[in-house]
């Protein structure tokens, strides 16, 4: 199965937080419908980076991006962009589980609302039902939807703030560590959901832990100190990785 | 004298620090014995040791010195002439205080010159006496501290358990002091409503305590009632204080609530640095300048401004000073709404921002939901300044207890009212003066009852975050 479907298209992207430069010169390529792992030491720029693609850096008064970064062709560097479009496009799920405070329902409503996808509220029932369907949460949480999001477990509060990104018919999800506050068995859930998430939507991931890369990815992108050391399918990266560095990375001689 | 044994008391407090510490250090080194606590834990104790039983001493001594030298004096007046009343026994040991103090004027009779000469032996007994006892006290308690040193005493736990007393006494005079307002209001009140029914005091439409005369207040006849009865109505103050809080919330919440929402999501950094110590600057203003302005500016000014419309504008109107009380009240609210604001966690915004929200989406759906126990917290707050604020409604909205809602009339608050009623010579056994304690203590309940139903409010309706 070889896909050749580019979504995403970055080149040239220079990113300075301050004084500091964060990313040198990125180049990357992520295709459709697949997970697209990106792994490296900490710091290295992989949150960075998809920060970009949803210009969640905005954000940060002291970010400063340049490049470019194309979605479908259309650039979205540029000031003019509308950033609420973007954003519809592009879901995120961060480090760690960020419900709000309000019921399970009003999580799921909260996107479909401000962009008005629901004409009543039985359209916003549905859309509410599919999304926790699909995040693999309705089963648990169906009788109880009038409670409040941050009362779920770990494990479920990630998986209701996944519904949450979905709701709105997002075509990426950006997945900033989702697992790395969740135990083992949460983990576990996330993984297989992600695999399950991928037939729809592109999926980007940043990760720390090798052994989840080669589990839900099909492509892998290795960052150190900001610059992109060597991106390809998950399988030669980690079993014929093309450079010295991100083999010793992978053995874990460093990081 | 007393400063001087304070100082001498820090002094020796340090000096016994140093030696409790290099002390401790001598015996185990010498006998090459384990330490119990750090030496420094040692000092401190030795240091408490020096300084507290002598301290507390003093403190009784100077709390009841004054007593004991009068009551002796007024002994011997007596044995002279038993026939003295209180009164005059009271006027006799002023007289001899003021003579020995060296500002006495009048004529000198033998019994105040022997009174002196009495004053002046108790005087030297009691300074003699005072400074043998700490003496005493001061060595016995550091020998004992010693002692207990040379022991290698579990220092650190003695001395946490020292400072655990002082903190337990602290907040037990602060409980005091609170008990201890609330029962004068209490018991002042129970007499005015010994005199005055509670139900004509608290559903009364007049106020008029200036006509509530009474020749004895023991013995109040029938006809006295009846026009005290009508005298004492607080409607028209508890609805003046109402209209005029909520004239100024109506200023100080949207204003206050809006400038920090600014100062806390849009303002960049630096207009943040230099306009919110500009807004705090307005809470550091004494409310009499307040007054002032609202007094000699605001009220003037609605006045001509009513004149040219052709409307009746008292020059002392409850707009002029609910408007400036509402400014006053500005920095408050702004000042701790902008600090919920803040607390409320950057990764709440994240996910709002991150689903395509803008920035008065996240702040309307997501921000104020979650601050809003603060927010309330801090609307409350300017509730009771409101309530409670005098000096601007006395000079800027006037005396009279009119009953209205038009803010162009002049109007009075409880708190100007109770000013009122105790500036001046007053009899403290009549009921007019009595009335202004059941004014504090029906105000003090209102304000209890406003945060009880607050705190169940926010309990309610808080969305947690953590």
């Amino acid at each position: 199965m070889k896909n050749n479907k580019i979504k995403i298209k970055s080149s040239n992207l220079n990113v300075h937080y301050g004084e500091k430069q964060a990313l040198f010169d990125v180049d990357l390529d992520i295709y459709d419908k697949e997970v697209t792992a990106l792994i490296g030491p900490s710091g290295c720029g992989k949150s960075t980076f998809i920060r970009c693609i949803n210009r969640m850096n905005d954000v940060i008064d002291i970010c400063k991006v340049e490049g470019s970064i194309t979605i479908d062709d259309e650039e979205i560097i540029d000031k003019n962009l509308d950033v609420v479009g973007l954003r519809e496009k592009i879901g995120m799920v961060f480090q760690k589980p960020n419900p709000f405070p309000k019921s399970i329902y009003d999580n799921i409503s909260y996107g479909p609302t401000i962009h008005g996808l629901a004409e009543n509220k039985t359209d916003m029932d549905e859309i509410v039902e599919n999304s926790l369907k699909k995040a693999a949460l309705w089963n648990e949480v169906k009788d109880r939807l009038n409670e409040a999001g941050t009362g779920l477990s770990g494990g479920q509060q990630q998986r209701l703030c996944i519904a949450r990104a979905i709701s709105v018919n997002p075509q990426v999800i950006l997945m900033d560590e989702p697992c790395s506050a969740l135990d083992p068995i949460a983990t576990a859930k996330i993984e297989e959901l992600i695999d399950e998430l991928k037939k729809s939507y592109t999926i980007v991931i940043v990760t720390h832990s090798m052994s989840q890369a080669v589990r839900v990815s099909q492509r892998t992108g290795f960052f150190h100190l900001g610059k992109i050391i060597e991106v390809d399918t998950t399988e030669k990266i980690f079993k014929n990785p093309g450079n010295k560095m991100t083999q010793d990375y992978i053995t874990g001689r460093f990081g | 004298m007393n400063i001087i044994i304070l100082l001498l008391v820090t002094i020796f407090s340090y000096l016994s620090f140093l030696y409790g510490r290099s002390r401790i250090r001598k015996i185990t080194s010498t006998q090459s014995i384990k330490i119990n606590a750090l030496p420094n834990y040692y000092g401190y104790y030795l240091a408490l040791w020096c300084a507290l039983p002598a301290l507390i001493i003093l403190l009784f001594w100077s709390i009841f010195e004054p007593a004991i030298i009068k009551y002796l004096i007024s002994q011997t007046l007596i044995q002279n002439d038993l026939n003295y009343s209180s009164e005059q026994l009271n006027l006799l040991y002023q007289k001899i205080r003021s003579l020995y103090e060296g500002n006495f004027s009048g004529t000198l009779t033998e019994e105040i010159k022997i009174g002196v000469k009495n004053y002046e032996n108790l005087q030297t007994i009691a300074q003699n006496s005072k400074i043998v006892l700490l003496l005493s006290t001061f060595i016995a308690a550091i020998s004992y501290g010693i002692f207990r040193i040379s022991k290698n005493n579990k220092a650190r736990h003695d001395v946490e358990k020292i400072l655990t007393g002082l903190l337990f006494v602290c907040s037990l005079v602060a409980i005091l002091t609170t008990m201890g307002i609330i029962f004068s209001l209490l018991f002042e009140s129970l007499k005015f409503f010994s005199a005055i029914n509670i139900f004509d005091f608290l559903f009364g439409m007049n106020w008029s305590p200036q006509r509530a005369f009474v020749s004895d207040a023991s013995a109040i006849t029938a006809l006295e009632y009846e026009n005290l009865k009508g005298a004492f109505g607080s409607v028209p103050l508890f609805a003046g204080t109402a209209f005029i809080a909520l004239i100024a919330m109506l200023v100080a919440v949207p204003i206050g609530l809006f400038s920090g929402i600014y100062m806390a999501e849009y303002a960049s950094s630096k207009v943040r640095k230099y306009s919110k110590p500009i807004i705090e600057i307005l809470a550091g203003i004494p409310t009499v300048v307040y007054g002032f302005f609202a007094a000699l500016t605001v009220g003037p000014f609605f006045r001509e401004l009513g004149e040219k419309l052709n409307l009746e504008v008292s020059s002392e109107s409850a707009l002029a000073a609910g408007l400036v009380m509402g400014v006053m009240i500005i920095p408050y609210v702004s000042s701790l709404s902008d600090d919920v604001i803040n607390a409320v966690p950057q990764s709440l915004r994240d996910g709002s921002y991150a689903i395509g929200a803008t920035k008065s989406e996240t702040i309307k759906n997501v921000v104020i939901p979650a601050a809003l126990p603060g927010i309330v917290g801090s609307v409350l707050l300017a509730v009771s300044r409101a309530i409670g604020e005098t000096m601007i409604v006395v000079m800027a909205a006037g005396l009279a207890a009119n009953l209205t809602i038009n803010p162009l009339e002049s109007t009075t608050t409880i708190t100007t009212q109770i000013v009122m009623l105790l500036i001046g010579d007053q009899e403290f056994d009549s009921p007019k003066t009595q009335s202004a304690f059941a004014l504090g203590l029906t105000l003090f309940f209102a304000t209890l009852i406003l945060n009880y139903i607050a705190l169940r409010f926010v309990k309610k309706y808080r969305e947690k975050y953590e």
